[in-house]
């Protein structure tokens, strides 16, 4: 037992001196790299000193410059016209109304910088955008998106910036900071697509819209295009594990500019209202709602009052006056009589 | 700013000009020191805000009340507009009739009115493809009205849908569509595009039956219509229209007429060289002229009207009136005149002109011998003020291929009219007397009218009357490029080439006449002292 022992204890022996060769010739090896030192390696922190900790790059302060110069532009480009235009026309078959209205805007020179502000049902309202505004706000459309959901991590977020042109702006309030940045950018000639209800429907009925669209508007000076989106929510609404391909319309409005004297809050509910009436008209027709306009009795974006099932219930009839009860045909097997 | 038009006075550096030919161009070189070339103004800029500027007018009319103040519930409102013979060609959307009546409704759900209709006021025109009226009107107004019924197009052969709303001292009865007649308020969306549209004539035209639009669209009177584009007291024509209008102010429905016009911009940024003066051409609109001219060369005439067809011109709002008829037809007329007048100094022994490959009856269509004769001595020709370009007893050439090709579709009745008709007579009052009865009665042209779209059977009479004066005034007219057959036909000379043309003239107008060209379209109205 006691023989077994000391050989042991030679082997561990034996093994700790071949450990420290090889751990002298690993040294030995690393050397030269660590004698090229700082500013090859991280910076050592001196003792007894406080280092500011690194404000974050992430969320509202993720930085998208990078996403608006040419090579960034070129590759949304491709990005755009290519796959992500596929995928809309697989996956939502849009029918695209109401353009029209943006007549005037496009014949002036240049184009002003438009703020697009549509009803927000689901992840494909996005592309679905993107794909449906016309030249020349195309080219040079941004989009702003949750600074706290799509910008959370460095991938995600690059991958927002460059396929989407995503821009992060805070779902409840939009700072000063966004707001100028936003500005300047308008002035640049860069559009924007903004979902005023601040995030897609819990529950697949519409929700109140924060006044994000009518604050910028009023600070950049650019007109708001009202835009209802019908269908997408059966797609791929908010708790759907996977797409469910369908039909959609998007109906532009006629452009909207803030009033003299009048305050956010005021043309936030003007929005409102129009995108409203243009969901009356997508679901109807442009007299019905316009009449409902006039009286003030366009179906509510935001659904009936009660809760619970009833409130499904009714989502489901009103879904059937639109794109969704629209469904594509199946394609059926017909069971083989013989 | 826009120059005015002017008159060229050609000389031997003056390069060719441009001629239309129906579905081609061509460049032909005039006699210098003896011919001028008439220019058209360049385009007016248009309205900056049009929507405003249509709310404007509809706001502020002129001697009648604002719109909102005639609308309440319960009332009856029809929205008459003009058909797709105007404008030419058809603009981009949105359509100048879709903005005003999309205002116009705008207003009267404001007001709560909920029985409204809409009527194409046809006259005894074609009724418009479902695709004519959505670009007219829009998708949003053709969805939201149509399926209703509420959008209708005029009939002016449904004996139920007629009313009499009274007679002139001269007898002639007006009889309109019975929905505008019994409406609280008419509103009348017009586009003018040409002096001689507009005012009373929208609707005792547009709505009119056939009783009462024979009353004036007759040889005897476009004969002595001998200013259709100038002073309304010489147009025989636009004394009866006007007379029934007072008829239809003292006794019909209360009405409110909107009348806009627009700028000659009328052809897209790839025909340019069409409006630019011939020696102002750059490099691009040359060779874009090489490779339309070869190209349309090759194309099947199919294909070609078809390229044509489906331009859509840039042409934009000039003016918006809103109000009493006549008052606002005043100022649409100063509006055309400001757009369209070039003055002009004195008469001349030949006038040529270029025949497009649209006239206002046929979108869409064929441009066929009778509408060629309508085109070029019933519109080009009438295009002055004062006194016509040409001398009485001078010579017109007009250049078009002028081929014996029909649309069965649009114009049954005018195959007819060229086979029985003209191998009889060419003089548009004996054709009255003899023929227009059988043509306006028969069965399976109004069958036609009615439920097809086919213009009325009496129609190809309208279109030959039109060109009555032209057919009177010209010692001879000669169509440079046209089947010899049909030409013949029209009772015209045909001659090969422009120089064969002026060789033909000769004989009524000397060796060495004076030669003025039409530099159309762009539309000019000539002012000539």
């Amino acid at each position: 037992m006691g023989d077994k022992r000391s050989l042991t204890v030679a082997q561990l022996r034996r093994m700790a001196k071949v450990g420290d060769v090889a751990s002298s010739a690993v040294q030995a090896t690393l050397k030269p790299v660590r004698a090229l030192g700082f500013p090859y390696r991280a910076p050592t922190r001196p003792k007894g000193v406080v280092v500011p900790e690194q404000p974050s790059k992430l969320g509202a302060d993720f930085d998208t410059d990078w996403a608006r110069k040419a090579p960034a532009r070129a590759a949304r480009k491709v990005i755009n016209r290519g796959p992500m235009q596929a995928l809309v026309q697989a996956i939502a078959s849009p029918e695209v109304v109401g353009l029209d209205r943006l007549a005037d805007l496009k014949e002036l020179d240049p184009a002003p910088a438009v703020i697009f502000a549509p009803n927000h049902y689901s992840h494909v309202d996005t592309p679905l955008m993107i794909t449906s505004v016309p030249e020349p706000w195309r080219s040079k459309l941004m989009v702003a998106a949750a600074a706290d959901y799509f910008f959370d991590k460095k991938l995600k977020g690059t991958m927002a910036a460059l396929a989407l042109n995503a821009f992060p702006i805070e779902r409840e309030v939009t700072t000063r900071k966004s707001s100028d940045q936003l500005r300047k950018l308008v002035d640049q000639g860069w559009s924007l697509v903004i979902f005023p209800e601040g995030g897609r429907s819990p529950d697949g009925w519409g929700q109140e819209f924060k006044g994000g669209a009518a604050y910028l508007a009023g600070r950049t000076g650019a007109p708001v295009v009202p835009v209802f989106i019908d269908g997408t929510g059966s797609i791929y609404g908010k708790g759907m594990k996977r797409p469910k391909p369908g039909k959609t319309k998007v109906v532009f409005g006629a452009p909207l500019w803030p009033e003299e004297g009048e305050n956010t809050r005021r043309f936030n509910s003007r929005i409102e209202a129009a995108v409203t009436a243009l969901g009356d008209e997508a679901l109807t027709d442009f007299w019905t709602a316009r009449q409902r306009a006039a009286n003030g009795t366009n179906p509510k974006l935001t659904g009936p009052e009660f809760n619970g099932w009833r409130r499904q219930w009714a989502l489901a009839e009103q879904r059937k006056l639109g794109k969704a009860g629209q469904r594509r045909r199946q394609n059926r097997r017909w069971p083989d009589l013989g | 700013m826009p120059r005015p038009g002017f008159v060229l006075e050609v000389d031997r550096s003056t390069p060719p000009s441009l001629f239309w030919r129906g579905e081609n161009f061509s460049l032909e070189k005039l006699p210098a020191g003896r011919s001028r070339v008439i220019y058209p103004p360049e385009p007016l800029p248009a309205i900056k805000d049009i929507d405003g500027a249509i709310r404007n007018a509809l706001l502020n009319p002129i001697d009648q009340d604002p719109l909102p103040s005639l609308l309440f519930p319960g009332m009856k409102l029809t929205i008459c507009f003009d058909d797709v013979s105007l404008p030419l060609p058809k603009m981009r959307r949105p359509d100048t009739r879709q903005r005003v009546i999309e205002a116009v409704l705008d207003m009267a759900a404001d007001a709560g009115v909920e029985d409204v209709h809409l009527i194409a006021a046809l006259g005894l025109h074609r009724r418009m493809h479902e695709y004519e009226l959505r670009h007219a009107l829009g998708d949003r107004i053709y969805d939201a009205f149509h399926p209703r019924g509420m959008l209708t197009q005029h009939d002016a052969e449904d004996p139920d849908n007629l009313a009499v709303i009274g007679e002139t001292p001269h007898g002639e009865v007006l009889e309109i569509n019975k929905r505008a007649a019994d409406s609280d308020l008419v509103v009348y969306v017009n586009i003018n595009s040409v002096p001689m549209d507009g005012g009373w004539k929208s609707i005792t035209t547009g709505l009119a039956s056939y009783r009462c639009l024979s009353a004036h669209h007759n040889g005897h009177t476009l004969q002595n219509t001998r200013s259709l584009s100038g002073h309304r007291e010489h147009s025989a024509l636009h004394q009866s229209i006007w007379r029934l209008g007072k008829v239809l102010r003292d006794h019909g429905p209360k009405l409110f007429q909107i009348e806009t016009t627009l700028n000659t911009d009328m052809f897209p940024e790839q025909f340019s060289f069409i409006a630019t003066r011939e020696w102002e051409w750059s490099a691009r609109e040359r060779a874009t002229y090489l490779a339309t001219t070869k190209a349309l060369k090759r194309t099947p005439i199919k294909l070609a009207r078809k390229i044509f067809h489906g331009m859509e011109g840039p042409h934009q709002m000039t003016s918006i009136q809103a109000g009493e008829t006549s008052a606002v037809h005043e100022i649409t007329l100063e509006h055309v005149y400001r757009q369209q007048l070039v003055p002009v100094e004195g008469q001349t022994d030949i006038l040529t002109m270029g025949i497009p490959f649209v006239c206002p009856y046929n979108p869409d269509g064929v441009m066929n011998p009778i509408l060629v004769m309508c085109m070029g001595l019933g519109y080009l020709f009438n295009m002055y003020r004062n006194k016509p370009l040409v001398r009485e007893g001078g010579v017109i050439i007009m250049t078009h291929p002028t081929y014996r090709d029909f649309n069965p579709v649009h114009h049954p009745s005018y195959i007819d009219f060229f086979e029985q008709v003209l191998p009889d007579t060419t003089d548009p009052v004996v054709m009255g007397q003899k023929w227009e009865k059988q043509f306006a009665e028969d069965e399976w042209f109004r069958h036609l009218y009615r439920t097809g779209n086919a213009y009325h059977g009496v129609h190809p009479f309208y279109a030959w009357y039109w060109g009555a004066h032209g057919q009177q005034w010209a010692g001879k007219v000669i169509i440079v490029g046209g089947d010899p057959a049909t030409v013949r036909r029209l009772g015209f000379t045909p001659a090969t080439t422009m120089d064969d043309a002026f060789e033909i003239a000769s004989d009524v107008v000397g060796r060495a006449p004076t030669i003025t060209h039409l530099h159309v379209p762009a539309l000019l109205v000539a002012d000539v002292s």
